[in-house]
């Protein structure tokens, strides 16, 4: 086991140091840094202004130097004109001499955003909390729904409700956040369609509708069922029908066991069978499935953030990637693919728990 | 002229949509009555889950096929007065047209620009994903029965491209700048490689023993291959600009391969993993070791041996990974990325109606409803295949 587990880490720690290396070449490539020189100076900046912008703001060296400072294994930068030093270490009007030598994430030092003006490690630890919470109510729905819709169709394979869950899943995992989302508002947060302007007549809404389409004030105002309901019900949705899925794949194979035979022979009741012999082994294959669900969930996370417009790490990330925030930019990438390895060795571990069979050297 | 009521909006649609209906009961009509001898594809014929699927599918194909009798406008002509008209607005001037499923916020016609949506996808997601699954195949297979160093590499490899969130890697790869730069090229350059690849060794490594015919396909591929490849890599006034103008016989727009570069990109180290699995489980059969004994080299049993053996997963993910690269493509519309902000693509248009969602509805619900009933049925389409290819 210590074996697996470091070799795991190993593993980890390269694909990590790959990726974001890869983040930071093509983040620092030349037409990039020359946009970020002309946000951050002058937008009519000649060439030559921008080359000599470039170079006094130590982007001009090579990229593997400068990713190593990043990282903070490399001293920063310094640069001394007209006896003034700046360097990438020395804020503005530190004394040189007090400034440390190097300034990278292994410092805790994550950079300034170029687009929220504020110290990235602020702006990922505020965003981080604002989309774990929603995470925490994804989970809340998306596990029991999707673990009983998959016992339940699981149960009696062949049966008549396994075949009308068994759509549903279909149908959910067909449906990608952004079309979901879509039908969602359409159905329940639009003024003109759907369910709210007939609940309205009705009087059954103190509102004009039933949900609201933005998530906003969610994050100012505390979260309430109508601002939650709809990004919540739009990121469970589509991991349901995945989990459910692979629930009542195991619990299919579970429910054909011998054992289960033998206690269904010995007169033990079906529902008893269900609850106290069946449940536990069919629950082991989905909590792999489930752990796996994070990284997918990211990629849904971002999607219903931009969609509802509620500022956790998904739209943070958007905002960064499309505005170019470089540091910004490379702190995501670095949260998002910890979230994905991490959940990758967590799920491994935990089956080998779970699983007795598994063995690993 | 007053505005049509929904029935009429329906009925309208419906006969629009005519020579779809007339292919698709030709289809069905042909294959039902011969389904005994069309092997795996007749038997989709028995399971109503599968028949539905492929019903669904088959729709999206011919009304792609057949979109421009379809259309009742140009998808991208604005005609004044029909900013988000609501659905089966009549066109003002113009006797007995009308926007049958209203209009959006720049007065297209929605109804035309879903039907011209899915001349898009249904051209994009099929070839992706079959690039996709050459990429994944060429490189599985030798991972999977080599194993060793090569697969330990590959594996890594793939792994690394996996463990990218997929917006992040589409960002850094579609953004102006890093097109500007090439890299998309690049990529599609060692990607597209592969198809060449594939057939090659395909052929060589069954008709090595008869040179002449051997040399006489290897060339054709070789010629009408590299040509293809060159055509579709090269367009004026990028980075890879390698043919004449009037040697390039696929004209794909610069955006639309950057798009397809990226898809493919990310859907091969997933194939790749599949058929690795697949590899480490035939290889310890039987007739893999027969003809390992009998003297076949590495990649006769790679290709004539296993491949066939593997091809009923394979053909289920086929049809679930068309479904996702749909999806994909979705997603680069929905941020914006990639394709013009005017194409209409079913992702773009999803984009371009969410803003005015809560008042006007149907310009963001129609092209949403159309991917999904897309994705849908290539999902009850593989589980029908599924289905019943576990029946033998």
């Amino acid at each position: 086991m210590p074996v697996f587990l470091i070799r795991r880490v190993l593993t980890m720690v390269l694909t990590a140091l790959c990726l974001t290396f890869v983040v930071f070449y093509l983040t620092n490539l030349p037409p990039n840094l020359e946009k970020l020189a002309k946000s951050e100076a002058s937008s009519r900046m000649s060439d030559a202004d921008v080359e000599s912008w470039i170079e006094r703001n130590g982007y001009g060296r090579p990229v593997l130097v400068r990713y190593g400072e990043w990282l903070g294994i490399t001293p920063g930068w310094t640069r001394t004109e007209d006896g003034v030093t700046t360097g990438r270490c020395i804020e503005r009007g530190q004394d040189p001499a007090t400034a440390p030598l190097r300034c990278g994430i292994l410092q805790g030092d994550w950079g300034f955003s170029t687009v929220f003006k504020q110290p990235v490690s602020l702006i990922i630890a505020e965003r981080l909390g604002a989309t774990g919470v929603l995470m925490l109510w994804v989970m809340i729905v998306m596990v029991p729904a999707s673990l009983l819709i998959g016992v339940l169709s699981g149960m009696r394979e062949g049966s008549r409700l396994d075949r009308g869950l068994s759509i549903f899943s279909i149908a959910s995992t067909a449906t990608p956040e952004y079309v979901s989302g879509v039908v969602l508002i359409a159905l329940f947060a639009s003024t003109s369609t759907g369910l709210s302007p007939w609940l309205a007549e009705q009087g059954w809404i103190s509102g004009k509708t039933l949900f609201m389409g933005t998530a906003t004030s969610a994050l100012d105002s505390g979260i309430t069922f109508w601002n939650f309901g709809l990004p919540v019900m739009t990121i469970a949705l589509y991991g349901i029908g995945y989990i459910a899925r692979m629930t009542r794949a195991s619990m299919t194979e579970v429910m054909t066991a011998q054992y289960i035979r033998t206690a269904r022979l010995k007169g033990v009741s079906f529902g008893n069978v269900v609850m106290k012999h069946a449940l536990r082994n069919a629950l082991i294959a989905p909590f792999t499935v489930i752990m796996l669900q994070f990284p997918w969930l990211l990629n849904g996370v971002v999607i219903v953030e931009t969609l509802f417009n509620y500022k956790g790490f998904g739209w943070t990330l958007v905002q960064a990637a499309g505005n170019n925030d470089i540091e910004l930019l490379l702190a995501c990438s670095v949260v998002a693919v910890f979230v994905v390895l991490m959940t990758q060795l967590i799920s491994d571990i935990g089956y080998v728990f779970l699983n007795p069979r598994i063995r690993v050297s | 002229m007053d505005a049509l009521s929904w029935g009429q909006i329906f009925g309208r649609m419906a006969w629009q949509f005519w020579p779809v209906w007339a292919a698709l009961i030709l289809t069905f009509a042909v294959s039902v009555r011969f389904k005994r001898r069309l092997g795996l594809y007749g038997k989709l014929y028995d399971s109503p889950v599968g028949m539905i699927g492929f019903g669904l599918v088959m729709f999206w194909v011919f009304t792609a096929l057949f979109s421009g009798v379809i259309m009742t406008h140009d998808p991208l002509t604005q005609v004044s007065g029909m900013k988000n008209a609501l659905p089966g607005f009549p066109q003002k001037g113009t006797e007995g047209a009308y926007y049958l499923l209203g209009g959006d916020n720049l007065a297209r016609d929605v109804f035309s620009r879903m039907v011209a949506g899915s001349v898009l996808v249904i051209q994009i997601a099929p070839m992706a994903t079959v690039f996709a699954f050459m990429v994944g195949i060429t490189l599985g297979l030798p991972a999977g029965y080599y194993g060793g160093k090569l697969d330990t590499g590959l594996s890594f490899l793939a792994n690394l491209i996996l463990a990218f969130p997929v917006i992040l890697l589409f960002y850094l790869l579609v953004t102006p700048e890093i097109v500007q730069s090439g890299l998309p090229q690049y990529i599609g350059v060692v990607l597209f490689l592969f198809p060449l690849i594939f057939l090659t060794v395909l052929i060589n490594s069954r008709l090595y023993v008869k040179p002449a015919l051997r040399n006489l396909l290897v060339g054709l591929v070789a010629v009408i291959g590299g040509w293809l490849y060159l055509s579709l890599l090269s367009s004026p006034g990028t980075r890879i600009d390698l043919l004449p103008p009037q040697a390039d016989a696929l004209e794909m727009p610069g955006n639309i391969l950057i798009v397809f570069v990226s898809v493919v990109f990310v859907n091969a180290p997933t194939v790749f993993r599949i058929v690795r699995g697949l590899v480490l489980d035939i290889k310890t059969r039987d007739y893999v070791a027969a003809s390992q004994t009998r003297g076949e080299g590495p990649w006769y049993i790679m290709l004539w041996e296993i491949l066939p053996n593997a091809r009923g997963p394979l053909i289920v993910d086929f049809c679930l990974r068309i479904g996702y690269t749909t999806i994909l493509l979705g997603t680069l519309g929905f941020f914006g990325l990639g394709l013009s902000p005017e194409s209409p693509d079913w992702g773009s248009t999803i984009n371009a109606g969410r803003r005015l969602l809560s008042i006007f509805v149907h310009p963001a619900i129609v092209p949403a409803l159309a991917l999904m009933s897309l994705v849908l049925g290539l999902n009850l389409l593989a589980d029908g295949l599924r289905e019943e290819s576990l029946k033998d």
